[in-house]
């Protein structure tokens, strides 16, 4: 066990399987110097043919992974903020999502496109998006979100390892952070989720930097008597369905925390999910705690913020 | 780079009337309800194709368009699976999960025809690179139309081509038309020349005559596996079918004349390249490939239009590897 930052722990996984495998190929703007921390130290290990700046050219960058994985490489795309990957979008849904399926399995895709989530730095409503709703809705890509550095860096291994399109997204507000993280080879599979808490009252589905303030109300609502299990999906498609139904059969309630706004989300998913697999198992409507507005910039400077600047609502918003 | 010998015309000719007499009874097959969804037939431009892809190998990859039969079939793709595919049939290239803006081969380097405009452009740009880490001599070509060099992809693509040094082809097929609207209505200046202030070589040549194209192509596919990089090629030609079948049943107003499309047809490349075989003395031989053409059209349609549908499980597979 070490202690690690979420990003370090990022970082130490693209070392771990670069070293691994030499077809994994990391690209895009300014990796070499790596805004977050994620890239450092790999363009000096690993060279300037696996470690490769691009041009501030998104369209073509999300293609060429497409193109790259079908010449038998492993690229991990840095999209760098998660707002870019709207910048970018025609390949990873028109390309990466549907080639291998329209293609009768012809292709295979292992890429990963790695991006930036959330908000809580005042970097305005343009770098601050939580962008997996879109792209959950496509099918063909894979989406992944960890919450402490010892997911980050198995999810991250197991993301390279992946034969398909990974959307591998970064919670920009936990990125320094520290937490334990397991010594040598550690994987966390896809389309598993984790309960991070044990309770037996509620069911609280947090996704991403929301896991810290679950595992938070959860420690408050244990004082007043009020036992939370925390349950962190990890893998937002394919989601782990039995994990929250199970959850849910042994609480009856369910409240979704989720950082991206509450129309067609991975919160509305949940509770679609809920309603129509667990009704019986409910003893109460579903509650649901997500975005509804991109204020950003100026939530340090507001009275009555909670830490990441968001307003409670109810659902749907 | 000298002309093509005439052996090696004598196969451009055969290849060049493969797409053609396959498109011709494809168009008919979708005016009699046999193709469901939508087709673009390439004819009238087959010596783009056939001039590009005889340069290549199966190990070199090829993206393409919409207007894609004559790129899988010159880069030596099944006249039968194309066919089927179209169909919609279990024998299907992509057992009928793709349809005629979809056949793909990649055992052949066909990364595939793209419902997208400019789709293949990322696709080529990152097989290029695979192809320069592989470092065995292997090159990738991207075919655009002139409606496709209007996409942001296109200036993306030619300065990482250039900076990078890839070996990669950018053939733009000018057909005339983005979509319905005719080139100068949408398109500023000559596409050939935006390789330049990249410094990239640019070319423009006849894309109705596949000896052209074939030398042109020829030394920048040496360039590129030679480490020398990337080239931008305008192909000019011109689009004899609609852009779509049947769009004549929707389609308000014409957008050209009568009269220009007789006119490209005086310059169909097919009838060029047999006229000069011709006066080479190759008449047989060309009387030849004419008869195997047909007969390999004939069991291809045939077998294809025999073949069964694919079982509905199909639709539930092969959205990811591995399960």
């Amino acid at each position: 066990m070490a202690k690690r930052r979420l990003i370090h722990a990022v970082n130490e996984a693209l070392h771990e399987e670069m070293e691994r495998d030499d077809r994994v190929i990391l690209y895009g703007e300014d990796v070499r110097i790596g805004l977050f921390g994620d890239t450092r130290g790999l363009f000096d290990k690993f060279g300037g043919k696996r470690v490769i700046n691009t041009p501030i050219s998104e369209v073509v960058m999300t293609g060429m992974a497409v193109g790259m994985a079908a010449a038998g490489y492993r690229p991990i795309c840095h999209m760098m903020y998660g707002n870019f990957l709207y910048t970018g979008f025609d390949s990873i849904a028109n390309q990466a999502a549907k080639l291998r399926y329209m293609t009768a399995g012809q292709l295979k895709l292992p890429l990963v496109y790695l991006a930036s989530t959330g908000a809580g730095r005042s970097s305005g409503a343009q770098h601050s998006d939580a962008p997996y709703p879109g792209v959950m809705n496509l099918g063909g890509i894979k989406v992944v979100i960890p919450s402490t550095p010892a997911d980050a860096k198995g999810l991250m291994k197991a993301s390279i390892r992946e034969d398909n399109p990974v959307l591998f997204l970064l919670p920009t507000r936990r990125g320094g952070e520290q937490g334990e993280v397991p010594d040598g080879d550690h994987v966390v599979p896809l389309g598993k989720g984790s309960v991070k808490r044990e309770g037996r009252d509620v069911t609280v589905v947090a996704i991403g930097v929301m896991v810290r303030h679950a595992m938070r109300a959860a420690a408050t609502l244990s004082e007043e008597g009020i036992e939370v299990e925390v349950v962190d999906p990890m893998t937002l498609f394919p989601l782990d369905k039995e994990l929250i139904l199970a959850s849910v059969r042994k609480t009856g309630r369910l409240v979704i925390l989720d950082e991206a706004r509450a129309t067609c989300s991975a919160a509305s998913e949940i509770a679609a999910i809920v309603a129509e697999q667990g009704f019986a198992s409910l003893r109460g409507p579903v509650g649901s705690v997500a975005k509804i507005v991109k204020l950003e910039h100026a939530w340090r400077r507001l009275d009555g913020r909670n830490d990441d600047g968001f307003q409670v609502a109810p659902f749907p918003g | 780079m000298n002309g093509p010998d005439l052996q090696r015309s004598l196969r451009l000719f055969e290849r060049m009337l493969l797409i053609r007499r396959m498109e011709e009874r494809l168009g008919d097959l979708g005016k009699a309800g046999e193709l469901p969804g939508n087709v673009h037939l390439y004819i009238g431009q087959e010596a783009v194709a056939t001039g590009v892809c005889a340069h290549l190998d199966d190990s070199d990859w090829v993206a393409s368009t919409h207007r894609g039969h004559g790129h899988f079939l010159a880069k030596g793709g099944d006249p039968r699976a194309m066919a089927a595919e179209l169909m919609g049939k279990e024998t299907g290239i992509c057992h009928g999960k793709g349809g005629s803006m979809h056949v793909a081969d990649v055992s052949k380097g066909i990364l595939g025809a793209n419902g997208i405009v400019g789709g293949g452009v990322g696709l080529a740009v990152g097989a290029a690179l695979g192809a320069q880490l592989d470092g065995e001599g292997r090159v990738a070509v991207v075919f655009f139309g002139d409606g496709a060099s209007s996409q942001g992809v296109i200036s993306e693509a030619l300065n990482i081509a250039a900076l990078w040094k890839l070996p990669l082809l950018l053939v733009c097929e000018n057909n005339g038309f983005s979509q319905f609207s005719p080139y100068e209505t949408v398109n500023a200046g000559d596409i050939w020349r935006r390789a330049e202030p990249f410094g990239m070589p640019g070319a423009l040549v006849d894309g109705n005559d596949v000896h052209a194209v074939w030398r042109v192509v020829g030394e920048a596919v040496a360039r590129a596996r030679s480490g020398e990089g990337a080239t931008l090629i305008e192909a000019r030609t011109y689009r004899w079918r609609t852009h779509v079948e049947s769009e004549e049943s929707f389609l308000a107003a014409p957008y050209r004349t009568q009269e220009e499309v007789e006119s490209w047809k005086q310059r169909d490349p097919i009838s060029r390249l047999e006229e000069f075989l011709v006066s080479e003395d190759l008449e047989k031989d060309v009387a030849a490939i004419r008869a195997r053409v047909e007969g390999v059209t004939e069991s291809a349609i045939t077998d294809a239009l025999n073949d069964p549908l694919p079982p509905v499980s199909r639709a539930f597979e092969d959205m990811f590897a591995n399960g």
